[in-house]
């Protein structure tokens, strides 16, 4: 599977965009609505003109047309016909290619079995499900067997189990297959989640491309830390194996409980949103659980950004404005924070 | 639910039934002054009796019937063509649109003067008239139908490789499908209203031209007898493009 490169794009808001994506590897665009995300997959995918160069394997593509890139695309309204059956949806892309009737029956089947859509060959799409349709469309952009498969918020209208269960099986065929391919999506956690490298595009602009523990322990300025959640970076002094999955580390008076993946821990970061706080003392062990005093509050129409001393760390936290409403928190106030540990995330290997 | 889907024909007829019923009492018992003028509805089956069977009703029947097809078939057949090549290059959309955006609200009969001076009474003027009338609509509703296809389908089978007229061909065409079927549909019973007008005003044979002998004679139950007919002709056509945008489409929408 080819590598992908653009060079100098210019299109709408991008400007200037210079970009690679390694052989076989998953890179997530992400950014927030009208970055330029799928500007830049229509022009890989060659579907609006632009200015610069889109290289697939070192090779300028830019003079050939669509039909001709091999490019598999999943559009985030997934766009599936909806005058075709399950398995003719599937076979549009190998009927274009002109391939034999036995030759595109055998390949459906294959993709089919491969998505687990056997049951639902003869259905039409509006018989579907959300995750039934992401599927199908998803079965019909790999038919022709496309060198680079470019994923539009392919999940982003499904609900959260389907989507984080279709997400992992999305990253397990692109493994399987090893096809390179870029991935759209403007949620955080998903670009952490699925891909290799992430880059942050901002109006255009690629703001930093990295894997994600670069993206989230060293954001290369205020906007991509912005948009990843202005994470509380904390460096570890010492870690003790707790066994269970779980290790201890200190850090600036405080000791947080983290998952623990059998390497040693060198910072920590926590997100604005994944801290609890709480006027009681919250139930339940005394594990990531700390009593802090409200510094600073920035509200906003909806969410209030509270500064908080814990132990020689301030933490930005981040709360609903009616709930801090609700618990009359003021600056001053002396409260309890809550990290929570499934989001609490570590970094093993200091690149900076 | 089987069971009331197969009981709903019945009701349909009943006030038919009713509607014929009246009709025979009042005019039987007299009941409205001039009762000359309103013939009961058994003088008009007896009167569609003779007609079917002295001929006269079958040869204006059928001089209609072709001229409607005819027309119809051409003036759709064009419609849907140039309706296709209108939705789908928008330079032939810019050099066409102004130019039916002119022609497309002169009602049909409009063109009957003219078209009496250009090509004479005979059976090419009615042909003419029905072609005009289906063709505007029809072309009208399949541009619409084309350039309503979401570019989300074309960009699509793009990706997979297909070309400009495959394109065409297997998603844009069956996607307007019912944008097409619409402009048939209306435009199938339409023909008929037209064509009884143009038959009423210039050509001496049909069903128009016939209701106009009639109404010389004052043959108020052979007018009646017309009328039925036109409104059977136009409810079977109008519903046989109901049927078959129903037997296309309805599996995907």
């Amino acid at each position: 599977m080819p590598s992908i490169q653009l060079k100098n794009i210019s299109k709408y808001v991008c400007q200037n965009v210079n970009l690679e994506v390694f052989d076989e590897e998953l890179l997530v665009l992400l950014g927030p609505n009208g970055a330029g995300k799928s500007t830049l997959l229509n022009i890989i995918a060659g579907l609006i003109d632009y200015e610069g160069s889109v290289l697939f394997d070192d090779e300028p593509v830019d003079k050939l047309a669509t039909s001709k890139r091999k490019v598999g695309y999943l559009f985030q309204e997934l766009a599936l016909f909806p005058h075709l059956d399950v398995a003719s949806n599937i076979a549009y892309g190998l009927r274009a290619q002109k391939q034999s009737q036995s030759g595109v029956e055998a390949r459906v089947g294959e993709l089919l079995q491969m998505m687990k859509i056997k049951h639902l060959s003869s259905r039409y799409p509006r018989h579907l499900s959300g995750g039934e349709k992401q599927r199908v469309a998803l079965a019909r952009a790999l038919a022709p067997s496309p060198q680079v498969l470019l994923l539009d918020e392919p999940l982003s209208n499904l609900d959260f189990s389907t989507s984080k269960y279709l997400r992992i099986e999305l990253q397990r065929l692109q493994k399987g297959l090893g096809i390179t391919t870029i991935y759209v999506t403007h949620n955080q956690r998903e670009a952490e989640e699925i891909g290799d490298r992430i880059a942050v595009i901002h109006h255009g602009v690629l703001e930093q491309v990295g894997t994600p523990e670069q993206i989230f322990f060293n954001p290369q300025n205020e906007r991509v830390s912005e948009f990843i959640g202005s994470p509380n970076i904390l460096p570890c002094e010492y870690c003790r194996e707790l066994g269970q999955g779980l290790m201890e580390i200190g850090t600036g008076g405080l000791t947080i409980v983290v998952p623990y993946e059998g390497v040693e821990i060198k910072k920590i970061a926590i997100s604005p949103r994944d801290i609890y706080i709480s006027v009681e003392k919250p139930p339940g062990p005394d594990l990531n659980r700390f009593k802090g005093k409200i510094v600073e509050m920035t509200p906003s129409a909806s969410l209030t950004w509270i500064r908080l001393r814990v132990g020689d760390h301030t933490l930005l936290a981040e709360q609903p404005t009616d709930v801090v409403e609700e618990m009359n928190l003021q600056v001053g106030s002396e409260v309890y924070l809550i990290l929570k540990l499934r989001w609490i995330k570590t970094l093993s290997d200091p690149f900076t | 639910m089987n069971r009331l889907k197969k009981i709903r024909p019945g009701w349909g007829i009943l006030p038919v039934a009713i509607f014929l019923a009246i009709w025979e009492i009042v005019a039987r018992l007299n009941l409205i002054p001039g009762q000359f003028f309103f013939p009961p509805f058994s003088t008009v089956v007896m009167e569609f009796y003779y007609l079917t069977a002295n001929g006269v009703l079958g040869d204006n029947f059928l001089a209609s019937l072709v001229r409607v097809l005819i027309g119809f078939c051409a003036g759709s057949i064009a419609g849907i063509t140039i309706g296709i090549i209108m939705g789908w290059r928008d330079f032939v959309h810019k050099a066409l649109n102004p130019i039916i955006s002119l022609l497309y609200p002169i009602p049909a009969l409009g063109w009957l003067p003219l078209l009496m001076l250009w090509l004479g009474i005979g059976e090419a003027l009615p042909i003419t008239i029905i072609f005009i009338c289906s063709f505007f609509p029809v072309l009208y509703n399949t541009v619409t139908g084309i350039k309503n296809v979401d570019e989300d389908y074309i960009q699509v089978a793009r990706t997979l490789g297909a070309s400009d007229i495959r394109i065409l061909i297997t998603v844009v065409m069956p996607l307007a499908l019912p944008n097409i079927f619409t402009g048939l549909r209306l435009e199938a019973g339409m023909a008929w209203r037209v064509i009884i007008a143009a038959e009423m005003v210039a050509i001496p044979t049909g069903i128009g031209a016939l209701m106009m002998k009639a109404e010389s004679l004052i043959r108020i139950d052979i007018i009646i007898v017309c009328l039925i007919v036109l409104s059977v002709m136009c409810l079977t056509f109008e519903k046989f493009f109901a049927y078959l945008e129903t037997r296309l489409t309805s599996q995907w929408r």
